[in-house]
Protein backbone atom coordinates (compact mmCIF):
# COMPACT_ATOMS: atom_id res chain seq x y z
CA UNK A 1 0.00 0.00 0.00
CA UNK A 2 2.50 2.66 -1.06
CA UNK A 3 -0.16 5.38 -1.20
CA UNK A 4 -0.59 5.01 2.54
CA UNK A 5 2.82 6.62 3.07
CA UNK A 6 1.77 9.86 1.35
CA UNK A 7 0.00 11.35 4.41
CA UNK A 8 3.23 11.07 6.42
CA UNK A 9 4.97 13.32 3.93
CA UNK A 10 2.01 15.73 3.91
CA UNK A 11 2.27 15.81 7.71
CA UNK A 12 6.02 16.52 7.63
CA UNK A 13 5.44 19.28 5.06
CA UNK A 14 2.69 20.90 7.17
CA UNK A 15 4.78 20.78 10.34
CA UNK A 16 7.95 21.93 8.60
CA UNK A 17 6.08 25.00 7.27
CA UNK A 18 4.17 25.72 10.46
CA UNK A 19 7.14 25.76 12.84
CA UNK A 20 9.43 28.19 10.97
CA UNK A 21 6.28 30.32 10.46
CA UNK A 22 5.87 30.50 14.24
CA UNK A 23 9.50 31.58 14.53
CA UNK A 24 8.89 34.26 11.90
CA UNK A 25 5.80 35.58 13.68
CA UNK A 26 7.68 35.68 16.97
CA UNK A 27 10.42 37.71 15.25
CA UNK A 28 7.87 40.41 14.32
CA UNK A 29 6.53 40.98 17.81
CA UNK A 30 9.43 40.39 20.18
CA UNK A 31 11.92 43.02 21.41
CA UNK A 32 15.50 42.97 20.11
CA UNK A 33 17.97 44.65 22.48
CA UNK A 34 21.26 42.72 22.43
CA UNK A 35 24.14 43.89 24.59
CA UNK A 36 27.61 42.59 25.39
CA UNK A 37 26.89 40.81 28.66
CA UNK A 38 23.75 39.16 27.28
CA UNK A 39 25.61 37.74 24.31
CA UNK A 40 28.42 36.11 26.28
CA UNK A 41 28.43 32.30 26.57
CA UNK A 42 26.51 31.42 29.71
CA UNK A 43 28.91 30.26 32.41
CA UNK A 44 27.10 31.39 35.52
CA UNK A 45 28.41 34.94 35.35
CA UNK A 46 32.10 34.06 35.15
CA UNK A 47 34.01 35.16 32.04
CA UNK A 48 34.55 32.09 29.81
CA UNK A 49 38.10 30.75 29.59
CA UNK A 50 39.29 29.10 26.40
CA UNK A 51 37.34 27.50 23.59
CA UNK A 52 34.23 25.53 24.47
CA UNK A 53 34.94 22.74 21.99
CA UNK A 54 37.59 21.02 24.03
CA UNK A 55 38.59 17.41 24.37
CA UNK A 56 36.19 15.15 26.18
CA UNK A 57 36.39 11.64 27.56
CA UNK A 58 36.87 8.74 25.15
CA UNK A 59 33.98 6.88 26.82
CA UNK A 60 31.51 8.66 24.59
CA UNK A 61 33.18 7.21 21.49
CA UNK A 62 33.15 3.72 22.99
CA UNK A 63 29.44 4.02 23.73
CA UNK A 64 28.83 5.16 20.15
CA UNK A 65 30.73 2.18 18.72
CA UNK A 66 28.96 -0.29 21.01
CA UNK A 67 25.65 1.29 20.00
CA UNK A 68 26.29 0.60 16.33
CA UNK A 69 27.06 -3.08 16.99
CA UNK A 70 24.10 -3.77 19.25
CA UNK A 71 21.62 -1.66 17.33
CA UNK A 72 22.32 -3.64 14.18
CA UNK A 73 21.50 -6.69 16.28
CA UNK A 74 18.15 -5.14 17.21
CA UNK A 75 17.38 -4.45 13.57
CA UNK A 76 18.25 -8.07 12.84
CA UNK A 77 15.87 -9.26 15.56
CA UNK A 78 12.85 -7.35 14.24
CA UNK A 79 12.12 -9.22 10.97
CA UNK A 80 12.96 -12.49 12.71
CA UNK A 81 10.43 -11.75 15.45
CA UNK A 82 7.69 -10.84 12.97
CA UNK A 83 8.14 -14.13 11.08
CA UNK A 84 8.89 -16.19 14.17
CA UNK A 85 5.65 -18.20 14.24
CA UNK A 86 6.28 -19.38 10.69
CA UNK A 87 9.94 -20.22 11.34
CA UNK A 88 9.32 -22.00 14.71
CA UNK A 89 12.20 -24.26 15.82
CA UNK A 90 14.33 -23.54 12.75
CA UNK A 91 14.16 -19.83 13.54
CA UNK A 92 14.77 -20.47 17.21
CA UNK A 93 17.99 -22.41 16.63
CA UNK A 94 19.23 -19.95 14.03
CA UNK A 95 18.68 -17.02 16.37
CA UNK A 96 20.28 -18.86 19.29
CA UNK A 97 23.46 -19.28 17.26
CA UNK A 98 23.43 -15.59 16.37
CA UNK A 99 22.70 -14.49 19.93
CA UNK A 100 25.38 -16.78 21.36
CA UNK A 101 28.01 -15.14 19.18
CA UNK A 102 26.69 -11.74 20.21
CA UNK A 103 26.59 -12.56 23.92
CA UNK A 104 30.17 -13.84 23.80
CA UNK A 105 31.09 -10.44 22.42
CA UNK A 106 29.02 -8.72 25.08
CA UNK A 107 30.74 -10.66 27.89
CA UNK A 108 34.13 -9.85 26.39
CA UNK A 109 33.25 -6.15 26.24
CA UNK A 110 32.11 -6.28 29.86
CA UNK A 111 35.29 -8.10 31.00
CA UNK A 112 37.45 -5.60 29.10
CA UNK A 113 35.85 -2.82 31.14
CA UNK A 114 34.31 -0.96 28.20
CA UNK A 115 31.03 -0.69 30.10
CA UNK A 116 32.66 0.91 33.15
CA UNK A 117 32.33 4.67 33.17
CA UNK A 118 35.28 5.61 35.41
CA UNK B 1 -4.73 -6.90 4.72
CA UNK B 2 -6.40 -7.42 1.35
CA UNK B 3 -9.68 -6.12 2.74
CA UNK B 4 -8.10 -2.84 3.82
CA UNK B 5 -6.49 -2.50 0.44
CA UNK B 6 -9.82 -2.75 -1.35
CA UNK B 7 -11.33 -0.16 0.97
CA UNK B 8 -8.46 2.22 0.37
CA UNK B 9 -8.81 1.75 -3.37
CA UNK B 10 -12.43 2.86 -3.25
CA UNK B 11 -11.40 6.41 -2.35
CA UNK B 12 -10.43 8.63 -5.25
CA UNK B 13 -7.13 10.48 -5.02
CA UNK B 14 -8.82 13.82 -4.28
CA UNK B 15 -10.90 12.36 -1.46
CA UNK B 16 -7.82 10.61 -0.08
CA UNK B 17 -5.80 13.82 0.05
CA UNK B 18 -8.69 15.86 1.50
CA UNK B 19 -9.36 13.25 4.18
CA UNK B 20 -5.63 13.14 5.01
CA UNK B 21 -5.38 16.91 5.32
CA UNK B 22 -8.48 17.09 7.54
CA UNK B 23 -7.06 14.38 9.77
CA UNK B 24 -3.66 16.09 9.91
CA UNK B 25 -5.19 19.41 10.97
CA UNK B 26 -7.30 17.74 13.68
CA UNK B 27 -4.37 15.62 14.88
CA UNK B 28 -2.05 18.64 15.09
CA UNK B 29 -4.63 20.67 17.01
CA UNK B 30 -5.29 17.82 19.45
CA UNK B 31 -1.60 17.04 19.83
CA UNK B 32 -0.48 20.62 20.50
CA UNK B 33 -3.32 21.06 23.01
CA UNK B 34 -2.34 17.79 24.66
CA UNK B 35 1.29 18.94 24.87
CA UNK B 36 0.27 22.27 26.41
CA UNK B 37 -1.98 20.62 28.98
CA UNK B 38 0.61 17.97 29.82
CA UNK B 39 2.83 20.85 30.89
CA UNK B 40 -0.05 22.28 32.95
CA UNK B 41 -0.73 18.85 34.49
CA UNK B 42 2.92 18.40 35.36
CA UNK B 43 3.16 21.78 37.08
CA UNK B 44 -0.08 21.18 38.94
CA UNK B 45 0.77 17.64 40.06
CA UNK B 46 4.37 18.33 41.00
CA UNK B 47 3.05 21.34 42.90
CA UNK B 48 0.66 19.18 44.88
CA UNK B 49 3.34 16.54 45.51
CA UNK B 50 5.60 19.27 46.89
CA UNK B 51 2.78 20.70 49.01
CA UNK B 52 2.26 23.76 46.80
CA UNK B 53 -0.71 24.88 44.72
CA UNK B 54 0.89 24.98 41.28
CA UNK B 55 -0.59 27.36 38.68
CA UNK B 56 -3.93 28.74 39.90
CA UNK B 57 -4.09 32.45 39.01
CA UNK B 58 -4.77 32.35 35.24
CA UNK B 59 -8.29 31.07 34.74
CA UNK B 60 -10.06 28.47 36.91
CA UNK B 61 -7.52 25.99 38.36
CA UNK B 62 -4.89 27.79 36.28
CA UNK B 63 -6.36 26.18 33.16
CA UNK B 64 -5.41 29.13 30.95
CA UNK B 65 -1.78 28.94 32.09
CA UNK B 66 -0.58 27.22 28.85
CA UNK B 67 -2.00 30.15 26.82
CA UNK B 68 -0.21 32.63 29.04
CA UNK B 69 3.01 30.62 28.71
CA UNK B 70 2.67 30.59 24.93
CA UNK B 71 2.12 34.35 24.78
CA UNK B 72 5.12 34.89 27.03
CA UNK B 73 7.35 32.68 24.86
CA UNK B 74 6.39 34.65 21.76
CA UNK B 75 6.98 38.08 23.31
CA UNK B 76 10.34 37.20 24.90
CA UNK B 77 13.57 38.43 23.37
CA UNK B 78 15.25 35.71 21.31
CA UNK B 79 19.01 35.97 21.72
CA UNK B 80 21.15 34.50 18.97
CA UNK B 81 24.66 34.82 20.39
CA UNK B 82 27.31 35.81 17.83
CA UNK B 83 29.60 32.87 18.53
CA UNK B 84 27.12 30.11 17.59
CA UNK B 85 27.11 28.26 14.27
CA UNK B 86 23.90 29.86 13.08
CA UNK B 87 22.41 27.41 10.51
CA UNK B 88 22.56 24.44 12.87
CA UNK B 89 21.66 26.58 15.88
CA UNK B 90 18.34 27.49 14.24
CA UNK B 91 17.79 24.09 12.61
CA UNK B 92 18.22 22.06 15.81
CA UNK B 93 15.01 23.05 17.64
CA UNK B 94 12.98 22.88 14.42
CA UNK B 95 14.35 19.40 13.73
CA UNK B 96 13.58 18.25 17.26
CA UNK B 97 9.98 19.43 17.13
CA UNK B 98 9.28 18.22 13.58
CA UNK B 99 10.53 14.72 14.43
CA UNK B 100 8.70 14.63 17.75
CA UNK B 101 5.40 15.60 16.13
CA UNK B 102 5.83 13.36 13.08
CA UNK B 103 6.20 10.19 15.12
CA UNK B 104 2.72 10.80 16.55
CA UNK B 105 1.21 10.75 13.05
CA UNK B 106 1.54 6.95 12.93
CA UNK B 107 -0.17 6.24 16.23
CA UNK B 108 -3.67 4.76 15.82
CA UNK B 109 -6.15 5.93 18.44
CA UNK B 110 -9.22 3.88 17.58
CA UNK B 111 -11.09 1.69 15.14
CA UNK B 112 -12.16 2.52 11.60
CA UNK B 113 -14.92 5.11 11.28
CA UNK B 114 -17.31 5.92 8.43
CA UNK B 115 -18.13 9.58 7.89
CA UNK B 116 -20.36 10.53 4.92
CA UNK B 117 -19.61 7.23 3.22
CA UNK B 118 -15.83 7.60 3.54
CA UNK B 119 -14.29 4.82 5.63
CA UNK B 120 -11.05 5.79 7.27
CA UNK B 121 -8.85 4.67 10.21
CA UNK B 122 -8.62 6.86 13.30
CA UNK B 123 -4.99 7.78 12.66
CA UNK B 124 -3.30 9.81 9.99
CA UNK B 125 -2.27 6.78 8.02
CA UNK B 126 -2.27 3.02 8.43
CA UNK B 127 1.03 1.54 7.21
CA UNK B 128 2.16 -2.03 7.68
CA UNK B 129 5.49 -1.12 9.31
CA UNK B 130 4.15 1.59 11.62
CA UNK B 131 6.17 0.58 14.66
CA UNK B 132 9.41 0.46 12.68
CA UNK B 133 8.82 3.97 11.30
CA UNK B 134 8.04 5.34 14.78
CA UNK B 135 11.24 3.82 16.16
CA UNK B 136 13.20 5.23 13.23
CA UNK B 137 11.83 8.73 13.67
CA UNK B 138 12.32 8.76 17.44
CA UNK B 139 15.92 7.62 17.08
CA UNK B 140 16.53 10.50 14.68
CA UNK B 141 15.63 12.91 17.47
CA UNK B 142 19.11 12.43 18.93
CA UNK B 143 20.33 14.66 16.06
CA UNK B 144 18.35 17.63 17.35
CA UNK B 145 20.00 17.30 20.76
CA UNK B 146 23.52 16.67 19.46
CA UNK B 147 23.40 19.54 16.94
CA UNK B 148 21.93 21.95 19.49
CA UNK B 149 24.76 21.30 21.94
CA UNK B 150 27.53 21.44 19.38
CA UNK B 151 26.33 24.54 17.53
CA UNK B 152 25.74 26.54 20.74
CA UNK B 153 29.48 26.77 21.36
CA UNK B 154 29.07 26.78 25.11
CA UNK B 155 30.66 24.33 27.55
CA UNK B 156 27.48 23.46 29.37
CA UNK B 157 25.61 22.89 26.12
CA UNK B 158 28.31 20.64 24.72
CA UNK B 159 28.54 18.55 27.89
CA UNK B 160 24.77 18.28 28.10
CA UNK B 161 24.40 17.19 24.49
CA UNK B 162 27.22 14.62 24.79
CA UNK B 163 25.56 13.12 27.82
CA UNK B 164 22.15 13.20 26.17
CA UNK B 165 23.40 11.54 22.98
CA UNK B 166 25.26 8.78 24.83
CA UNK B 167 22.26 8.15 27.08
CA UNK B 168 19.75 8.10 24.25
CA UNK B 169 21.73 5.71 22.08
CA UNK B 170 22.46 3.41 25.04
CA UNK B 171 18.85 3.06 26.10
CA UNK B 172 17.61 2.75 22.55
CA UNK B 173 19.08 -0.76 22.42
CA UNK B 174 17.24 -1.94 25.52
CA UNK B 175 14.10 -0.27 24.20
CA UNK B 176 14.34 -1.97 20.82
CA UNK B 177 15.04 -5.41 22.28
CA UNK B 178 12.22 -5.10 24.80
CA UNK B 179 9.74 -4.72 21.93
CA UNK B 180 10.88 -7.94 20.24
CA UNK B 181 8.91 -10.10 22.68
CA UNK B 182 5.69 -8.34 21.71
CA UNK B 183 6.54 -8.71 18.03
CA UNK B 184 7.05 -12.46 18.48
CA UNK B 185 3.61 -12.77 20.06
CA UNK B 186 1.77 -10.67 17.50
CA UNK B 187 3.81 -11.40 14.38
CA UNK B 188 3.28 -7.97 12.86
CA UNK B 189 4.79 -4.50 12.80
CA UNK B 190 1.42 -2.91 12.08
CA UNK B 191 0.26 -1.20 15.26
CA UNK B 192 -3.39 -1.77 14.39
CA UNK B 193 -2.84 -5.53 14.05
CA UNK B 194 -0.83 -5.65 17.28
CA UNK B 195 -3.77 -4.04 19.09
CA UNK B 196 -6.30 -6.33 17.40
CA UNK B 197 -4.34 -9.33 18.72
CA UNK B 198 -4.99 -8.11 22.26
CA UNK B 199 -8.79 -8.08 22.11
CA UNK B 200 -10.95 -10.40 24.24
CA UNK B 201 -10.38 -12.03 27.62
CA UNK B 202 -8.47 -14.93 29.18
CA UNK B 203 -10.04 -17.11 31.88
CA UNK B 204 -13.22 -15.10 31.65
CA UNK B 205 -12.11 -11.77 33.00
CA UNK B 206 -8.38 -11.01 32.47
CA UNK B 207 -7.95 -8.90 29.30
CA UNK B 208 -5.63 -10.44 26.73
CA UNK B 209 -3.24 -7.51 26.88
CA UNK B 210 0.39 -8.32 26.23
CA UNK B 211 1.38 -7.24 29.73
CA UNK B 212 -0.82 -10.05 31.15
CA UNK B 213 0.40 -12.57 28.59
CA UNK B 214 3.96 -12.85 29.86
CA UNK B 215 5.40 -9.55 28.62
CA UNK B 216 5.47 -7.90 32.04
CA UNK B 217 9.28 -7.91 32.19
CA UNK B 218 9.43 -6.38 28.73
CA UNK B 219 6.96 -3.74 29.88
CA UNK B 220 9.14 -2.64 32.77
CA UNK B 221 12.27 -2.64 30.60
CA UNK B 222 10.36 -0.51 28.10
CA UNK B 223 9.20 1.78 30.90
CA UNK B 224 12.74 2.43 32.15
CA UNK B 225 14.15 2.81 28.64
CA UNK B 226 11.36 5.18 27.61
CA UNK B 227 12.06 7.40 30.62
CA UNK B 228 15.71 7.57 29.60
CA UNK B 229 14.89 8.13 25.92
CA UNK B 230 12.73 11.13 26.72
CA UNK B 231 15.30 12.50 29.20
CA UNK B 232 12.92 12.47 32.13
CA UNK B 233 13.56 12.10 35.85
CA UNK B 234 15.21 9.89 37.17
CA UNK B 235 17.31 9.87 33.98
CA UNK B 236 17.31 13.60 33.25
CA UNK B 237 21.10 13.83 33.37
CA UNK B 238 21.34 15.87 30.13
CA UNK B 239 19.63 18.81 31.80
CA UNK B 240 20.72 18.22 35.38
CA UNK B 241 20.32 21.84 36.45
CA UNK B 242 22.52 21.52 39.51
CA UNK B 243 25.58 20.70 37.42
CA UNK B 244 24.85 21.69 33.81
CA UNK B 245 22.55 24.74 34.09
CA UNK B 246 20.09 23.51 31.45
CA UNK B 247 22.11 21.05 29.37
CA UNK B 248 21.91 21.24 25.60
CA UNK B 249 19.42 24.13 25.51
CA UNK B 250 21.35 26.47 27.82
CA UNK B 251 21.89 29.04 25.07
CA UNK B 252 18.35 28.94 23.69
CA UNK B 253 15.64 31.42 24.59
CA UNK B 254 12.12 32.42 23.61
CA UNK B 255 10.39 30.34 20.88
CA UNK B 256 13.44 28.15 20.23
CA UNK B 257 13.50 27.07 23.84
CA UNK B 258 9.75 26.49 23.68
CA UNK B 259 10.32 24.14 20.75
CA UNK B 260 12.69 21.94 22.72
CA UNK B 261 10.21 22.00 25.54
CA UNK B 262 7.31 20.99 23.30
CA UNK B 263 9.43 18.31 21.64
CA UNK B 264 10.16 16.76 25.04
CA UNK B 265 6.49 16.59 25.95
CA UNK B 266 5.47 15.34 22.50
CA UNK B 267 8.05 12.56 22.89
CA UNK B 268 6.52 11.71 26.25
CA UNK B 269 3.12 11.36 24.62
CA UNK B 270 4.59 9.15 21.89
CA UNK B 271 6.27 6.90 24.45
CA UNK B 272 3.02 6.68 26.40
CA UNK B 273 1.08 5.84 23.23
CA UNK B 274 3.48 3.08 22.22
CA UNK B 275 3.33 1.56 25.70
CA UNK B 276 -0.46 1.65 25.52
CA UNK B 277 -0.60 0.09 22.07
CA UNK B 278 1.97 -2.63 22.60
CA UNK B 279 1.46 -3.65 26.21
CA UNK B 280 -1.81 -2.26 27.55
CA UNK B 281 -4.21 -3.35 24.84
CA UNK B 282 -4.59 -0.07 22.95
CA UNK B 283 -8.22 0.99 22.71
CA UNK B 284 -9.66 -2.25 24.09
CA UNK B 285 -11.84 -1.87 27.15
CA UNK B 286 -15.39 -2.48 28.33
CA UNK B 287 -17.88 -1.49 25.63
CA UNK B 288 -21.59 -0.88 25.86
CA UNK B 289 -24.42 1.59 25.52
CA UNK B 290 -25.89 3.22 22.40
CA UNK B 291 -24.00 3.28 19.08
CA UNK B 292 -22.54 6.77 19.53
CA UNK B 293 -21.09 5.76 22.89
CA UNK B 294 -19.58 2.63 21.34
CA UNK B 295 -17.95 4.79 18.69
CA UNK B 296 -16.39 7.11 21.29
CA UNK B 297 -15.46 4.57 23.98
CA UNK B 298 -12.38 3.06 22.24
CA UNK B 299 -10.84 6.52 21.88
CA UNK B 300 -11.73 7.22 25.49
CA UNK B 301 -10.02 4.03 26.72
CA UNK B 302 -6.94 4.83 24.67
CA UNK B 303 -6.78 8.38 26.02
CA UNK B 304 -7.31 7.11 29.57
CA UNK B 305 -4.40 4.66 29.32
CA UNK B 306 -2.12 7.30 27.82
CA UNK B 307 -3.17 9.67 30.58
CA UNK B 308 -2.34 7.04 33.19
CA UNK B 309 1.12 6.59 31.71
CA UNK B 310 1.76 10.34 31.66
CA UNK B 311 0.51 10.56 35.23
CA UNK B 312 3.12 7.91 36.12
CA UNK B 313 5.80 9.98 34.38
CA UNK B 314 4.93 13.01 36.48
CA UNK B 315 4.50 11.05 39.68
CA UNK B 316 7.98 9.56 39.30
CA UNK B 317 9.37 12.99 38.54
CA UNK B 318 7.94 14.23 41.82
CA UNK B 319 9.24 11.24 43.76
CA UNK B 320 12.65 10.01 42.65
CA UNK B 321 16.05 11.72 42.78
CA UNK B 322 18.42 11.79 39.81
CA UNK B 323 20.86 8.97 38.96
CA UNK B 324 24.61 9.51 38.83
CA UNK B 325 25.95 9.30 35.28
CA UNK B 326 28.02 6.12 35.76
CA UNK B 327 25.05 4.48 37.49
CA UNK B 328 22.88 5.47 34.55
CA UNK B 329 25.19 3.88 31.98
CA UNK B 330 25.70 0.76 34.10
CA UNK B 331 21.93 0.43 34.55
CA UNK B 332 21.32 0.60 30.81
CA UNK B 333 24.15 -1.65 29.62
CA UNK B 334 24.56 -4.13 32.46
CA UNK B 335 21.00 -4.52 33.70
CA UNK B 336 18.33 -3.57 31.16
CA UNK B 337 20.03 -4.99 28.08
CA UNK B 338 20.67 -8.53 29.48
CA UNK B 339 17.14 -8.63 30.90
CA UNK B 340 15.67 -7.61 27.57
CA UNK B 341 17.69 -10.31 25.74
CA UNK B 342 16.65 -12.91 28.33
CA UNK B 343 13.05 -11.90 27.78
CA UNK B 344 13.44 -12.48 24.05
CA UNK B 345 14.94 -15.94 24.69
CA UNK B 346 12.21 -17.00 27.12
CA UNK B 347 9.38 -15.66 24.95
CA UNK B 348 10.68 -17.33 21.80
CA UNK B 349 11.21 -20.62 23.65
CA UNK B 350 7.67 -20.60 25.04
CA UNK B 351 6.11 -19.68 21.71
CA UNK B 352 8.09 -22.43 19.99
CA UNK B 353 7.01 -24.97 22.64
CA UNK B 354 3.36 -24.00 22.17
CA UNK B 355 3.49 -24.80 18.45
Amino acid sequence: MPQNYVPIFIFIAVVAILIPLTLGIAKLVRPEKPEKAKLMPYECGVDPIGDSRQRYTVRFYIVAILFVIFDVETIFLFPWAVLYKALAWFGFIEMMIFLTILIVGYVWVWKKGALEWI
Amino acid sequence: MLRLYVEEKMLSITTFVIVSVIKIVIALAVLLTAVAYTVWLERKLVGRIQNRWGPQRVGPFGLLQPLADGAKFIFKEDLTPPYVYKPLYIAAPILSLVLALTSISLVPIGNWVTVRGVRTPLEITDVNIGLLIILGITSLSVYGVALAGWSSNSKYSLLGSLRASAQMVSYEIALGVSLVGVLIMSGSLNLREIVDMQGGHMAGFIPRWNIFRGQIVAFFVYLAAAFAETNRVPFDLPEAETELVAGYHTEYSSMKFAMFFMAEYANMITAASIATLLFLGGWHGPLGGPWWLQAILPVFWFALKVFGFIFLYIWIRGTLPRFRYDQLMAFGWKFLFPIAVANVLVTSLIVALQK
